[in-house]
């Protein structure tokens, strides 16, 4: 037996896309001078299910950089995590990913 | 002053507040119900009267109220018709969640013996919430928050200011309440973490 050998194709598409074809929009959160730094990452980790880690990340992201794309995928979905970020107090809004 | 924490036996979040403490916070959320409810959310009239009627969906045009602008921030920045149609499916809910938790706030303070009039010296109120109700008191703590902040124009990194007013200058007396729901606020997300 042998392995097959390799074929070797173009890529016309980046591995991004690959993985997520659907997912052209980004919810992005807002520094804002009120909410709390462990507020705002405790949001993170609740609403999203993200890691400790990951959710102090986005959180200085957002303090420190001004915002934080803190969710991709289709426009319904992100419309739904703005909704629940404006639910928490937290200022988001979405975009296209570009 | 009073504190959130973890009871270690049943999970629940306690805290204790004075009767003062309890009706302040009271008071609070009191006040954020009625801007709920009272700059209504209906959509604008600039179209079609029958159209008009026969739509119970909320606004398509944030809210005059800086507070509410706040609460209720525009989702799309770069495309009205979008943000429109967004804040007309999701405002009215939004609202309604964001009384239910304040008022969850009330009617837990309450069930607590915090009397509709303050009246009694010395009265204690103890809570003990379960996980879903102290989430809701978290979030209520952040729109408060919020609505504070606008109303005094708190801004990033201005906390001389606040100090260098005088103590009886009732902007200094709002500031004062504003740090102490979010060392509530802090607490509780700190109680809930554990």
């Amino acid at each position: 037996m042998s392995a097959p050998s390799p074929v070797e194709v173009e890529p016309t598409t980046t591995p991004d896309e690959l993985l997520s074809p659907a997912t052209p929009w980004v919810t992005i959160v807002w520094n804002d001078p009120v909410n709390l730094m462990s507020y705002v990452a405790y949001v993170f980790r609740s609403y999203f299910g993200y890691s400790k880690k990951k959710a102090e990340k986005l959180m200085m992201q957002v303090h420190e950089e001004g915002r934080s794309v803190v969710s991709a995928g289709s426009r319904e979905e992100m419309e739904r995590d703005v909704q629940a970020m404006h639910e928490y107090g937290l200022w988001a809004t979405m975009q296209k990913d570009d | 002053m009073s504190a959130f924490a973890r009871h270690r036996r049943s999970k629940r979040v306690i805290a204790t507040f004075t009767g003062f403490e309890a009706d302040l916070l009271r008071s609070l959320a009191s006040q954020l119900v009625e801007l709920l409810r009272n700059e209504a959310a209906v959509p604008d009239d600039d179209r079609d009267p029958l159209e008009a009627m026969m739509d119970f969906s909320g606004p398509t045009t944030a809210p005059d109220d800086p507070v509410l602008a706040r609460l209720f921030p525009t989702a799309y920045t770069e495309d009205e018709e979008a943000a429109g149609e967004f804040r007309r499916f999701t405002e009215g809910a939004l609202r309604d969640s964001k009384a239910a938790a304040a008022c969850s706030i009330i009617d837990t303070l309450e069930e607590a013996g915090l009397p509709h009039e303050l009246d009694e010296d010395g009265l204690m109120i103890d809570v003990e919430l379960e996980h879903d109700v102290a989430t809701r008191w978290l979030r209520s703590f952040a729109d408060l928050r919020l609505a504070l902040a606008t109303r005094l124009d708190v801004e990033e990194g201005d906390e001389d200011y606040w100090l260098s007013l005088p103590e009886d200058d009732p902007r200094s007396q709002a500031h004062d309440i504003y740090e102490w729901v979010g060392y509530l606020q802090e607490t509780l997300v700190d109680a809930l973490s554990h």
